[in-house]
């Protein structure tokens, strides 16, 4: 089998130093926040305590950082050793969307200086969903970068370590399954105790089994996105004939989250708001018209073969569990008289955390073996 | 391994097994009414709207008074907020001619903390920053222990705590019953000043027996109200008025510490209607299926160690 190489080549580029210059906006903008409070950088208000830097940052991106995620279930847990060239991209991204979201977290916080009471027995409190999100994501990041060790210690270490690391490194896989299965699914769970602040459609109690289903139809269409772009990006062969058996995955993910969302409201007699709500009733069809596109193209292994409808296919499921997570979080609430939408200064925070992020994976995927090499 | 529908499905079945596995646990049930609860009975019929409550709450509270007008003469808050804990809202509706009705007519409200007898905030608070003293229920906040996270301005099914986004260093406001005051003996002071006792303070259980009381007076019928605490001998006479036939706090979210009257529809005057069981007990219950005694993370977790111990090494030696 081919081995990952650092892929060299250039730091300095148009891409790397335009995001450079977006992360350096951002962490200025951040500094502005902690002498003047939340209000002098964001929108942010008592009815919508939560905006683009929670829902974005951390619900939404730690939901596309869930590649790592979906590819170690597949290829460690359920054995399918092709998809391996994966999971080292895949890791490497979640590392990134988790350490960023856990960053944008400290510039939310408004007692920042406090966050430690979150892991100290008597402040803690365990019937707390964001206790659970918080410990359980700390935790991750750790295991991330545990399981991300191989690769700077192929570049670093001497052959003794290198085989250390890779003696225990099941342990840690197995709780890199087992932690983001646990905060993504509390996501969910996060919003039952908002009950009736967010609307029937989005409000139910299986909202931890629907976040799951739908983060891992996420991560694997994260895969397959990043993996295209990789290829276009830096003229890689084509990976299409692993990436495409990857949407067989997803057909039973996606049916499941459609079956229980729709069971849910049916059996919760909610089904007039499917049709009265609305610019929430169009949202939540657009939500659905996401979910079906990408079930009708994988479901057939011919279409799935296609490397054009295969991206088209992850590209809907992203806008879906994010959308998703977007109603749920701010679009579906019920706040009368309030309104929330991003301020500028909000959104370039963001837009510098997601640009840093580019930046550091392009550094990381030049400087470390992360992308497997290419047979010659 | 060939990619097999068989092995797939196998995998999901197994994982659904054990999610199956965790359904039976036992349903949270709503908390019940502490001992010593005290709390406050608002009277909407009785509020001349004279604002003596949310002048003494501040002097109360050290909290600063809040401009809305051009000439910043006026302590206008708008509502509750980052610097004010209560205030008294005014419902009108066409001429606004008749008070306590709800078609061309008027009617004030309180706005504070109702002191839930299941709080939200406490269930969703990460760091136990937000308690409910298990002997009088007063529900409580610490800023020393807080992390400023919002999730309980985001959860509190009646918006009340309420977050400072106008410096470095915010907190929670939200009314804690006059808790400083209680421990010198004095009562809370909205109820204090009240001058026609329409903020009156008291154990639930007598405040809740003055509002059956008041729900039973045929309308028009004179009758005497008390200032200050139920049972005090300050008290004035006054005609009843039409009450809507509902005692708010009594049963919503599990019930409150604070009750309500009116003459106006509640979800009118700022007050939704709420269901019995509390949104803390179902977040909990699910928490507990999933986490109690970390049993169900424990045998997921060792599923997947089984899984993986015997696959990881596989693929890495292949790279080797
Ligand atoms: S009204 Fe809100 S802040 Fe007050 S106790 Fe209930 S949940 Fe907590
Ligand atoms: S803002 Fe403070 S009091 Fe409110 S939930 Fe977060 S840590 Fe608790
Ligand atoms: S009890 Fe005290 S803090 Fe609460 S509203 Fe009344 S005066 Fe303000």
């Amino acid at each position: 089998m081919a081995q990952a190489t650092p892929l060299g080549g250039p730091l300095v580029t148009r891409t790397t130093v335009i995001a450079g210059a977006f992360a350096l906006i951002a962490a200025g903008l951040a500094l502005y926040r902690f002498v003047y409070g939340l209000g002098a950088v964001t929108n942010l208000n008592n009815a919508y305590p939560w905006g683009l830097w929670i829902v974005w940052d951390v619900v939404i991106g730690t939901a596309l950082g869930c590649g790592g995620f979906a590819m170690a279930l597949v290829v460690y847990v359920m054995n399918k050793g092709e998809y391996h060239p994966l999971v080292r991209p895949a890791l490497t991204a979640s590392l990134f969307g988790y350490s960023l979201g856990g960053m944008s977290v400290l510039v939310d916080l408004g007692r920042y200086w406090n966050f430690w009471h979150l892991y100290v027995p008597g402040w803690a409190n365990p019937t707390s969903v964001m206790f659970e999100v918080a410990a359980c994501i700390t935790a991750y990041c750790l295991v991330l970068w545990i399981e991300f060790m191989p690769v700077l210690a192929e570049r670093f270490a001497s052959a003794s370590t290198r085989k250390m690391v890779n003696k225990t490194l099941f342990f840690f896989v197995a709780l890199g399954v087992l932690l983001p299965t646990m905060h993504q699914s509390s996501l969910g769970s996060m919003l039952v105790v908002f009950g009736f602040h967010i609307h029937p459609l989005w409000q139910t109690e299986l909202l931890p089994l629907l976040f799951l289903l739908s983060v891992l139809a996420m991560g694997y269409a994260i895969v397959i996105f990043e993996a295209t772009l990789v290829t276009k990006a830096y003229r890689r062969p084509s990976e299409a004939h692993l990436v495409g058996a990857l949407g067989f995955y997803m057909v039973p993910l996606i049916a499941a989250f459609l079956a229980i969302r729709w069971a849910d409201i049916i059996a919760g007699r909610k089904i007039d708001l499917v049709f009265s709500s609305g610019g929430l009733s169009s949202l939540f069809w657009l939500e659905n018209l996401l979910y079906v596109l990408p079930l009708f193209w994988l479901s057939s292994e011919r279409r799935r073969a296609n490397a054009k409808l295969q991206f088209m296919a992850a590209c809907c499921l992203l806008l879906a569990g994010i959308l998703y997570r977007l109603d749920a979080y701010i679009i579906a609430q019920q706040r009368p008289g309030w309104h929330y939408f991003p301020a500028t200064g909000e959104l370039l925070v963001t837009i510098g955390i997601v640009a840093f992020e580019v930046l550091a994976y392009i550094v990381f995927i030049k400087t470390l073996p992360i992308l497997h090499s290419v047979r010659k | 391994m060939a990619l097999t529908r068989r092995n797939f499905l196998t995998t999901a079945a197994a994982g659904g097994a054990v999610l199956a596995a965790a359904a039976p646990s036992e349903a949270r049930d709503n908390k019940t009414m502490p001992p010593k609860a005290v709390g406050l009975l608002y009277d909407s019929t009785l509020c001349v709207g004279c604002k003596a409550c949310v002048r003494a709450c501040r002097e109360a509270n050290d909290t600063q008074p809040e401009f809305n007008t051009a000439d910043k003469l006026w302590d206008t808050p708008l509502d509750i907020s980052g610097r004010t804990i209560t205030v008294i809202k005014l419902y009108a509706d066409g001429t606004a001619d008749h008070k306590d009705q709800e078609k061309n007519g008027f009617a004030f409200i309180k706005k504070s903390c109702m002191h839930c007898v299941d709080p939200s905030c406490v269930s969703a608070c990460p760091v136990t920053a937000m308690t409910k003293s298990p002997d009088t229920g007063i529900v409580s906040y610490d800023a020393d222990a807080c992390i400023g996270c919002r999730y309980c301005v985001a959860a509190c099914p009646f918006s009340v705590p309420q977050f400072q986004y106008d410096t470095a260093f915010p907190r929670i406001l939200k009314c804690q019953l006059c808790k400083h005051r209680q421990a010198e003996g004095k009562m809370p002071a909205c109820a204090e000043v009240c001058p026609t006792g329409a903020t009156l303070f008291g154990p639930v259980p007598a405040l809740k027996a003055e509002a059956d009381r008041r729900q039973a007076l045929a309308p028009g019928e004179t009758t005497t109200f008390a200032r200050k605490t139920v049972g005090s001998p300050d008290v004035h006479e006054k005609k009843a008025a039409h009450y809507i036939r509902h005692i708010y706090g009594e049963s919503e979210m599990g019930g409150t510490q604070m009750l309500l009257l009116a003459g106006v529809d509640f979800d009118k005057l700022g007050y939704p209607a709420l269901r019995d069981r509390s949104y803390a007990a179902t977040s909990e219950t699910i928490q507990g299926a999933l986490y109690d005694g970390l049993i169900l993370p424990a045998v997921v977790l060792g599923g997947l160690v089984f899984a993986a111990s015997k696959h990881v090494p596989q693929h890495h030696e292949e790279e080797d």
